[in-house]
């Protein structure tokens, strides 16, 4: 499992390349590898805009009946999100984006949770199979 | 910072992003095409896109702006050579990509724009 800081445009990058050297190596194909990293990127971007920085976990998994996957985690210890259901509509936005960030990246991958509370940061987990 | 650089060839801008594109690179070459379409008279802005293996949603907002801004200069905007795969998951991501026009290569991005003049 690969760990990577999120503190600037740089390391969102960083995240970008790793996260598509690992999804190469489970196998995604290339359309599913370029979702992954598109939704990745949105997600670093969150964690670095909204959540003031943070880290992101980047995992080869095994689904029960042996599929490969790519699982990614992202956390910070920003201001959170206080309605998430509100978060994760088509455009609404905080005023600065599209508010495709959130809803986009969860429609690019198989599985999708987002745990916060106003004070107590944002994480989010992202899960990709390979087919 | 990298930058992109802009080639004016004739009357239109020619921009080739070959590097791994981070937020701040892109708004930067929104303002530097936006002090070149002032500077010069440029018709048109060709963007190729062949080496851009993801474009997201801030990218491809920063994109459908340089068309809105372009145009305010009385140039238009075309987008070369997008990636299959970034095709498809800019459609699922929900993003239009208004504002700009798309050709499958510099070539044909080029006779859309030597149409208009």
């Amino acid at each position: 499992m690969d760990e990577l800081p999120i503190h600037s445009g740089d390391d969102v990058v960083r995240v970008r390349q790793r996260v598509r050297t690992v999804a190469a190596q489970n196998g995604l194909s290339l359309v599913d590898q370029t979702k992954l990293v598109t939704a990745a990127s949105e997600l670093a971007r969150n964690t670095l805009v909204h959540g003031g920085g943070g880290v992101a976990r980047i995992e080869s998994v095994k689904s029960a009946n042996g599929r490969a996957g790519v699982k990614l985690h992202f956390s910070d210890e920003g201001p959170g999100i206080a309605d998430i259901d509100l978060a994760l509509t088509d455009r609404w936005t905080t005023g600065t984006g599209l508010g495709l960030g959130l809803s986009g990246s969860r429609r690019l991958v198989d599985e999708f949770e987002l745990n916060s509370k106003p004070g107590a940061g944002t994480s989010v987990m992202v899960v990709k199979w390979s087919r | 910072m990298e930058r992109v650089p802009i080639l004016k060839i004739g009357q239109t801008l020619f921009v080739s992003i070959q590097i791994d594109l981070q937020d701040d690179t892109v708004l930067r070459l929104q303002e530097d095409l936006a002090d070149e379409l002032a500077a010069t008279t440029a018709r048109g802005v060709i963007i190729d896109i062949t080496a851009v293996e993801i474009v997201d949603s801030f990218i491809g907002r920063m994109l459908s702006m340089i068309g809105s801004i372009s145009r305010l200069f009385d140039a238009e905007t075309v987008i070369v050579g997008m990636r299959p795969a970034v095709a498809i998951t800019l459609t699922e991501l929900g993003l239009p990509l208004s504002g700009v026009r798309t050709a499958l290569n510099a070539e044909k991005g080029l006779e859309i724009l030597n149409g208009k003049s």
